[in-house]
């Protein structure tokens, strides 16, 4: 650079002078000049850095060694502490989901040399068995660098005895007091209550989100389904802090400051678990769901959603052969029934489309037909058969409720306009979700000229139409309509409230450690509109089918002592392509699904609920007897043996549905 | 064709006014910062993408200021300079209490501006126009004009008080005089004076200002405070050794031991990471930006040019060295980023308009120099 500069200026000097006589000796003495202090700059930033380089070798060739071991023995450690998850518990306060506290055998993999040696000689002193191991290497997979991994949890007294007199052995192994979820009643309302699992990608987004990264930094497990996710923020607390002194092996030795955590708040349920467990116990080993709502406030008091799943398996970490066998069972143990399952209705439609027709003036309740045991379309030579052979002679509206006749409503719906059938459907929040406060509720379908043509969007123009073969089929539920347990649950509830309906809710309050519960009120109810009249004479024909001979539910009810209301149906199982079920088994697949839904008692009522029973037979057979133990218990508490597998089809009961 | 040759005079176009070395090391510095970003915000790719869009932001601003010719510069300096001192004025009236200090005006409810970041720019601006304009006849009496024009903003940031960006803003100026051509006697005596009225300032200054420095002195003093910050960067540094611990290796870094690792303190986790082997490619890295930009300067055409050119980068060597003093030990912790490392979107910024007024400097020098 010197050179430079240095001829530089002489050609600047050579140059013959342009300018005026003031700037004659400026401009390359000027420049001179200012290179001359560049130059001069430049020297000392060679210095400075210099300077620097001189103390990077002395941090980190000279004193390398000290800092290395400072490194290794670094004393002060800020840690978070994991606040308490609240509890959840029932409406009477039966707890549901509880955290406790226990010792956990955690291993940083990034301090240990060999794993597998560690892993083995570990396991000389406390038991560490196959699945332990196989949970460590899937946490292993999934892990960040410096992350602490749990080998072994809940340790016993004994166990941790033992490891401690051996720590000094294991560097970057240690024992660690970590909170555990545990659910009591493991299956019981297992899809209710939901679970927690180890925090992964998609929750940390999620944490994000929130703006709670800061909040989560202690915490390992988050909400993953049911209660646990939707009140998640709720239940987690806020976290502390401890700034603490750490040994060379990173063990705490000594607290310096702390800043206690603050509980998550207790969660209490609308359930009622021994109703619960009397409606569960009523299933068996039925596949099916059941939602049972007070119909005066819209609280939840069961849900069941058969079969369930023990919650306890996902607390530490499902390992791959549980997971495979829940995920992949024909059974669908994973599927939250009341929410995401959308079953046709069968015969339980026809209350709803028979008030429907006397709101709009299309039937007065005195308007009969005869029923020859079929419907023709006039012109037409296919007939829409009543399952009665022969049929059921002269029908009036109360007796197509209570004998559930399907000639009656093939020849209703031949009449009605499908669009208007939806708009007054949709005021009972069939083809909507209810709104219930957990995730993953479907809308279930509720058929119209426009949900067609969305439907089909990519078919020819004829299958996007709307037929009127497809108004008869869904005059009886059948044909596209499909609607979840839970729906049907929220619209016999508002029947059964004079036709106000509350939205479904299964978080009574929440409480605030040291604080008054809060009630989580639903939003104020939203009167229907139905006139009283016509919603009475479909109330007195519910009342007819558990009462009246005849009707279809009469041999369950007869001996009640409190007078339900309800209606019976039956789903046909339409396709079952691309399922593959062995030989003996086909048969049972194949059945029908059975529906039940009721409310008692009929005057006041209490309780208003859906059964749904998965290739159940006959609502009446499999449905009707569920709905009935439940009610039992509820009103009058009795406890019922579980109620006998339905015998299918060709019981002696007068079925029609 | 017609479309290969559109594409060739708009990349032309594009970089006429580019300057290839000094844009190539400053990408190389700004990539090694994001390499450790990525370490240093434990893998975090918002972080990342939040500085990649920063530094796509300050790439199109440098590329804008490249394009400006000096003279053009020249003649915002005096609007820029009195617009920076009415804010300021303005920032101790109404301006938003941050963590105690007063530096930031807010303008609507997102945005809040911190005029001294402005100032930064408008003063070397301000007084490279002055000596300019007297340019072949400056005398002590613009020495001491340029003195004013030097103390009224560090004056007002003092008081905020952000004595860091106030000792900053009054190097800047101070290198701009001594590029000028201050008389050597001068810069002595001041450097003389500024010595013996050390005692003098020590009663001035605020609490924190003294304990910094006595925590700096002895960091035992301090050890979970500005020690604390101190004494983990030293030991990430020193356990680096001479290979550092390997990219996302470092356990001073992930164990949360470092605090501000993302931001002014990124140079631990580098030095921790790679040794002192990647804290001499750094130095080597900043060297040769310094020295291209002495090049630009030396060559500039204009006395402008040349002090603008001139301040920009010795600034640019003031940050890197106090940042990387001040973690490695050898300075008490002040809030100085490491240039184009640090994250953080205004130093990112105001750091490439400075490499686009050096660009500009280069690319509108007068080929018949001299």
């Amino acid at each position: 650079m010197a050179r430079l500069l240095f001829t530089r200026r002489r050609r600047g000097f050579s140059r013959p002078p342009e300018f005026g006589a003031r700037e004659l000796r400026d401009p390359g003495r000027e420049l001179y000049v200012f290179r001359r202090r560049l130059g001069i700059a430049a020297a000392l930033i060679v210095l400075a850095f210099g300077g620097l380089v001189a103390r990077f070798v002395q941090l980190q060739v000279v004193q390398h060694g000290h800092f290395q071991t400072l490194a290794e023995t670094n004393r002060i450690a800020i840690v978070p502490i994991t606040p308490n998850r609240g509890v959840i518990t029932d409406r009477k306060g039966t707890v549901l989901a509880q955290s406790y506290s226990a010792y956990a055998l955690e291993v940083q993999p990034s301090r240990v040399a060999d794993l597998e040696a560690t892993i083995n000689a570990l396991a000389d002193i406390v038991e560490i068995t196959p699945r332990d191991r196989r949970r460590f290497r899937k946490l292993l997979d999934e892990s960040k660098n410096f992350e602490s991994l749990p080998l072994r949890t809940r340790l016993n007294d004994e166990e941790v005895a033992r490891f401690a007199v051996n720590s000094y052995r294991f560097p970057g192994v240690e024992i660690k007091a970590r909170l555990y979820r545990q659910y009591p009643f493991g299956e019981l309302a297992s899809h209710v209550v939901g679970y927690i699992g180890r925090i992964n990608d998609r929750d940390v987004d999620r944490i994000a989100r929130w703006d709670e990264t800061t909040n989560y930094k202690g915490t390992d497990y988050i909400g993953k389904s049911g209660v646990e996710l939707a009140y998640e923020q709720q239940l987690h607390g806020k976290s502390g802090v401890e700034e603490v002194e750490v040994d060379a092996g990173g063990r705490a030795v000594r607290t310096l400051s702390r800043t206690p955590p603050t509980s998550g708040d207790n969660l209490t349920l609308t359930i009622d678990i021994d109703l619960q467990q009397a409606a569960e116990a009523a299933f068996g080993e039925r596949r099916g769901a059941l939602v049972a709502i007070d119909p005066a406030n819209g609280e939840v008091l069961a849900m069941v959603s058969k079969p369930g799943f023990d919650p306890n398996l996902f607390v530490d970490g499902i390992d791959a052969a549980s997971w495979k066998e829940l995920n992949e069972s024909p059974d669908k143990p994973l599927l939250n029934r009341p929410l995401r399952g959308a079953y046709p209705p069968g015969s339980t439609i026809k209350p709803f489309l028979a008030l429907a027709a006397l709101v709009s003036g299309k039937r007065t309740p005195q308007q009969s037909y005869n029923d020859p045991g079929y419907f023709q379309i006039p012109g037409q030579a296919h007939r829409f058969r009543d399952d009665k052979p022969g049929g059921h002679g002269v029908v009036d509206m109360h007796k197509s409720i209570v004998v559930s006749c399907d000639t009656y409503y093939y020849q209703l719906a031949s009449e009605t306009d499908i669009d208007d059938t939806a708009r007054f459907l949709g005021r009972f929040g069939f083809g909507a979700p209810t709104g219930i406060d957990i995730d993953g509720e479907l809308p279930g379908i509720l058929p119209s000229r426009a949900w067609k043509r969305e439907r089909f969007a990519s078919a020819r123009e004829d299958a996007r139409k709307w037929y009127l073969g497809d108004s008869i089929s869904a005059g009886i539920g059948q044909g596209y309509n499909a609607f979840t347990p839970l729906q049907l649950a929220h619209a016999i509830a508002t029947v059964a409230n004079d036709g106000v309906a509350y939205r479904p809710h299964l978080v009574k309050s929440v409480t605030t450690v040291g604080g008054a519960p809060r009630a989580v009120e639903p939003p104020p109810p939203q009167p229907l509109a139905v006139p009283r009249a016509p919603l009475e004479f479909i109330r007195a024909a519910l009342v007819g089918v558990t009462h009246e001979p005849g009707g279809t539910a009469m041999s369950v009810f007869k001996d009640a002592a409190y007078v339900a209301a309800g209606k019976t149906g039956t789903a046909q199982v339409f396709s079952l392509k691309g399922e593959k079920y062995s030989e003996h088994k086909v048969d049972e697949r194949l059945r029908d699904h059975a529906w039940f839904m009721a409310y008692a008692p009929a005057d006041k009522p209490r309780i208003a609920l859906a059964v749904l029973v998965e290739n159940g037979g006959f609502g009446a057979a499999a449905a009707a007897p569920i709905a009935k133990a439940v009610m039992d218990y509820y009103l009058l508490g009795i406890r019922a043996k579980p109620v006998p597998d339905a015998a299918g089809p060709g019981t002696d009961d007068d079925e029609s549905d | 064709m017609n479309l290969i040759a559109l594409c060739g005079r708009f990349w032309t176009i594009l970089t006429r006014r580019i300057d290839a070395p000094l844009f190539g090391i400053a990408l190389a510095i700004a990539g090694v910062g994001i390499i450790t970003l990525y370490s240093a915000t434990d893998q975090s790719f918002a972080r990342i993408d939040n500085q990649l869009v920063s530094l796509a932001f300050a790439l199109v601003l440098m590329w804008g200021v490249a394009n400006v010719p000096p003279e053009t510069l020249a003649r915002a300096a005096m609007p820029l300079y009195v617009v920076g001192v009415l804010l300021l004025v303005a920032v101790a009236l109404t301006g938003t209490v941050v963590n105690g200090s007063r530096r930031w005006l807010s303008i609507g409810h997102a945005l809040r501006f911190q005029p001294s970041e402005l100032m930064k720019i408008a003063l070397p601006l301000m007084l490279a126009w002055y000596f300019q304009r007297f340019e072949g006849r400056i005398g002590w009496k613009d020495f001491l004009f340029a003195s004013v024009l030097i103390a009224v903003p560090v004056y007002l940031i003092k008081r905020q008080p952000d004595l860091g960006t106030s000792l900053l803003i009054a190097a800047s100026g101070c290198y701009v005089l001594y590029l000028a051509g201050l008389s050597w006697k001068v810069i002595v005596g001041l450097v003389a004076v500024a010595c013996a009225a050390a005692p003098l300032v020590w009663p001035q200054l605020h609490d924190y200002q003294r304990e910094r420095i006595l925590t700096f002195l002895d960091p035992s003093r301090d050890p979970l405070g500005a020690g604390y910050h101190s004494t983990q960067a030293s030991i990430a540094i020193g356990s680096g050794g001479i290979v550092g611990k390997g990219w996302l290796n470092g356990t001073q870094t992930h164990l949360d031991f470092l605090p501000e690792r993302h931001t002014d303190f990124i140079f631990a986790v580098f030095g921790e990471e790679f040794g002192l082997v990647g804290n001499l490619l750094l130095i080597a890295l900043y060297t040769i930006l310094v020295a291209r930009g002495f090049y630009i300067t030396g060559n500039a055409s204009t006395l402008f040019a040349r002090l603008m050119g001139g301040t920009v980068t010795l600034m640019f060597f003031t940050y890197a060295f106090i940042n990387m003093a001040m973690v490695s030990g050898v300075l008490p912790v002040v809030g100085v980023p490491l240039p184009l490392v640090s994250y953080g979107g205004t130093a990112l910024i105001s750091l490439f308009i400075g490499l686009g007024i050096l660009m500009s400097v280069h690319a509108h020098r007068k080929l018949v120099a001299g």
